[in-house]
C-alpha cells in the first residue's frame, strides 16, 4: 500500500485535527459552565458526539491515506455495517432469508470488488440491473406472496441505500481528472468533510436559533434555520476549500451546496423510515451518534450524484 | 479456541447489545433459561457472559438432535460441552428418562457448573416463545437454593432461523433478567407460567415485534 504523504493533504488532516481540539475545548468550556439541569443532557450528548468524532475523524484519515485499498475497506465495513442496520428495522419476512444471505454475502462484496478493479459501467449497473431483478425473482421465488411489493422493494431499497450509494465514494478514486494535479482521496475529503460539517452546522443552528420545523411528523429537530444556516455556512467551508479540488471557486460553491442540500435530504428519507420503523437510531455502535447510519445517511444521497457530477463536467 | 471464534463471528453477524437486571457474576452456579429460536441462541447467551463464566456453563441440549453426525457430536461435546440429555417427546420417552435428565442437570449444579436451558424444549419458528416444558420446575425443586435467570433473545430468530443454514445479519438483544426461585407453595403450572411470562416481560411491549 501506498501511503499518500502527499503535503496538501498532511495540512488538511491538520486543519481537520486542529477544528476537532476546537471541538474539543469549546465542548469542556459548556461542560464547566452550562449547570441549567435541561440542557445538561445535550451537553453531554454533545460532548459524546465530539469524542466519537475523534475517533472516526482518525480511522477516516487513516483509511484515505493508503488511497484505493483503505477506503474500499473502509466503505465496504460501513456498508455491511449499515446494511444490518437497515435490515434489522426493515420490515421483511421469513421468506426474504435466502435473498438477504445474496445481499450480504456476494452483492455486497461484488460491488465494493467490482470498484476495486474499477470497472465502471458494471459498478454502476450492478445493482439498479442485476441485483434488482435478482431480488425481486428470489423473492418470488420463496413463494410467500403477502406483502410482496414491499418487501421485495424494501430489500431493493436496503441494497441501493446502504451499498450502491456508499460505494460511491471510493468510487471516487477510479476517476480520471485532467490537469488535476492531487490524488483522488482529496474528493473523498471534500465529499465527506462538506457533508458531515454541513451535518454538524445544521444541527448547531438548529439548537441556537432554530424555531420552526421543516416536517416536524418526520423530525423535529429540523427546522429552517437550521437549514438555511447549515447549508450556507458549509457551502461557504466548501468553497473555502476549492483548491484541494479540480474545481474553481464558483463551481466547487455549486458542488458543495448540490452535497449539502444532498445530504439534508438523505438524513430527512431516513428519519422517516425511523419514524415509521418507530425507532429514534438506527444503532448504537457509535456513542452519542447512535448506529452506522445515523451518521451516514446524509452521505448516502450525496456521494452518488457528486461522484456523477464531478465525472460528467470534469473527469475525462 | 474454536469456541471463541465462533463467538466472534457471532457477535459480527449478530452484533448482540446485552442488558443486565442482574448481577453478572455470582460466583455460584445459575440456570439460565431463555426463549429459543436459533442456533445462534447458545452462542449469543454464552458469548454475552463475563469471561470467567464461559469456561464453566454448559448448555442443555437434545441428545436426539446433537448426537446426529460427526460434526455435531463434535460442536456439542468438543466446543460447547454441552450437557446432552433425552428430549420430552423424543421416541422411548418415559418418566424415568425425564428424572435421569432432571438429575443429570442437578448433579451438574453440583460441580459448580451453571446451566443455559430452552424451557420450550426446541426451537419455535418466529418471534413467538411457545408453552415451557416441566424441567426447569423439577430441577428447581430438586436444588431450591439456585437461581434462575430469566433471558431473552431478542431476533436471533431472524437471523438464523430454523431449517436455515446461512445467517442474516442483524442486531440482537440479550437482556438477563433478576434472579427468581420456585417459591415453596408454587405449583408446576404457575410455576411455569410465571418463568415464561419473565422472559417474554424482558423484551419490552416491542421485544417480540421482529
Amino acid at each position: 500500500m501506498v501511503l499518500h504523504t502527499d503535503a496538501t493533504l498532511l495540512r488538511l488532516f491538520g486543519a481537520v485535527l486542529g477544528l476537532l481540539t476546537l471541538a474539543s475545548g469549546i465542548g469542556a468550556l459548556l461542560n464547566h459552565h452550562v449547570q441549567d439541569p435541561a440542557l445538561r443532557a445535550t451537553v453531554q450528548n454533545v460532548n459524546a458526539r465530539i469524542r466519537a468524532w475523534w475517533i472516526m475523524a482518525g480511522v477516516f484519515i487513516a483509511s484515505i491515506s493508503t488511497g484505493r485499498a483503505g477506503s474500499i475497506v473502509l466503505f465496504g465495513l460501513l456498508s455491511f455495517l449499515a446494511l444490518r442496520e437497515f435490515v434489522t428495522l426493515a420490515p421483511t419476512a421469513p421468506a426474504d432469508h435466502r435473498a438477504l444471505v445474496w445481499c450480504f454475502f456476494v452483492a455486497t462484496p461484488l460491488q465494493y470488488a467490482l470498484i476495486w478493479a474499477g470497472r465502471y459501467e458494471a459498478f454502476t449497473i450492478l445493482i439498479p440491473v442485476y441485483l434488482s431483478i435478482f431480488v425481486a425473482v428470489r423473492v418470488a421465488l420463496a413463494g410467500d406472496t403477502g406483502r410482496f411489493l414491499q418487501r421485495a422493494a424494501t430489500t431493493q431499497l436496503a441494497l441501493t441505500i446502504c451499498v450502491y450509494f456508499v460505494a460511491y465514494v471510493p468510487a471516487l478514486m477510479m476517476l480520471r481528472i485532467p490537469g488535476y494535479h492531487l490524488p483522488n482521496a482529496a474528493l473523498i475529503f471534500f465529499l465527506v468533510f462538506v457533508v458531515q460539517l454541513s451535518d454538524v452546522l445544521q444541527y448547531i443552528w438548529g439548537k441556537t436559533l432554530g424555531r420552526r420545523p421543516i416536517a416536524p411528523s418526520v423530525s423535529p429537530s429540523k427546522t429552517w434555520e437550521g437549514f438555511c444556516g447549515g447549508i450556507l455556512s458549509a457551502t461557504a467551508a466548501g468553497t473555502a476549500i476549492w483548491w484541494i479540488t479540480p474545481f474553481g471557486p464558483f463551481q466547487a460553491a455549486l458542488m458543495a451546496l448540490s452535497i449539502a442540500l444532498m445530504g439534508f435530504a438523505g438524513g430527512l428519507v431516513m428519519s422517516a423510515i425511523k419514524r415509521d420503523a418507530g425507532v429514534k437510531d438506527y444503532g448504537s455502535l457509535i456513542p452519542g451518534h447512535g448506529g452506522v447510519l445515523d451518521r451516514i445517511d446524509s452521505l448516502c444521497f450525496a456521494a452518488p450524484v457528486f461522484f456523477h457530477m464531478t465525472r460528467y463536467f470534469f473527469a475525462s | 479456541m474454536i469456541a471463541q471464534t465462533i463467538g466472534g463471528v457471532c457477535k459480527f453477524v449478530a452484533g448482540v447489545s446485552t442488558e443486565w437486571h442482574c448481577d453478572p457474576d455470582t460466583g455460584d452456579p445459575r440456570v439460565f433459561f431463555a426463549n429459543h429460536a436459533s442456533h445462534l441462541d447458545f452462542v449469543v447467551i454464552w458469548s454475552a457472559l463475563p469471561t470467567r463464566c464461559r469456561d464453566e456453563v454448559r448448555p442443555v441440549a437434545g441428545g436426539d438432535y446433537w448426537n446426529a453426525g460427526m460434526v455435531r457430536r463434535f460442536m456439542a461435546d468438543r466446543v460447547f460441552h454441552a450437557l446432552l440429555i433425552e428430549r420430552h417427546g423424543a421416541v422411548g420417552h418415559s418418566l424415568a428418562a425425564a428424572r435421569t435428565s432432571v438429575g443429570l442437570m442437578a448433579a451438574e449444579l453440583d460441580r459448580q457448573h451453571s446451566l443455559i436451558v430452552f424451557p420450550e424444549g426446541t426451537r419455535s419458528r418466529g418471534a413467538a416463545v411457545g408453552e415451557f416444558k416441566a424441567g426447569l420446575y423439577h430441577l428447581s425443586r430438586l436444588r431450591p437454593g439456585v437461581d434462575l435467570i430469566p433471558v431473552f433473545l431478542g431476533n436471533t430468530n431472524r437471523i438464523l432461523p430454523k431449517g436455515e443454514a446461512l445467517p442474516v445479519p442483524m442486531l440482537s438483544r440479550v437482556v438477563f433478567g433478576a434472579p427468581t426461585r420456585v417459591a415453596a407453595d408454587e405449583d408446576k403450572a404457575s410455576f411455569l407460567r410465571r418463568a415464561r411470562a419473565a422472559v417474554m416481560e424482558l423484551g419490552g411491549p416491542h421485544g417480540s415485534s421482529h
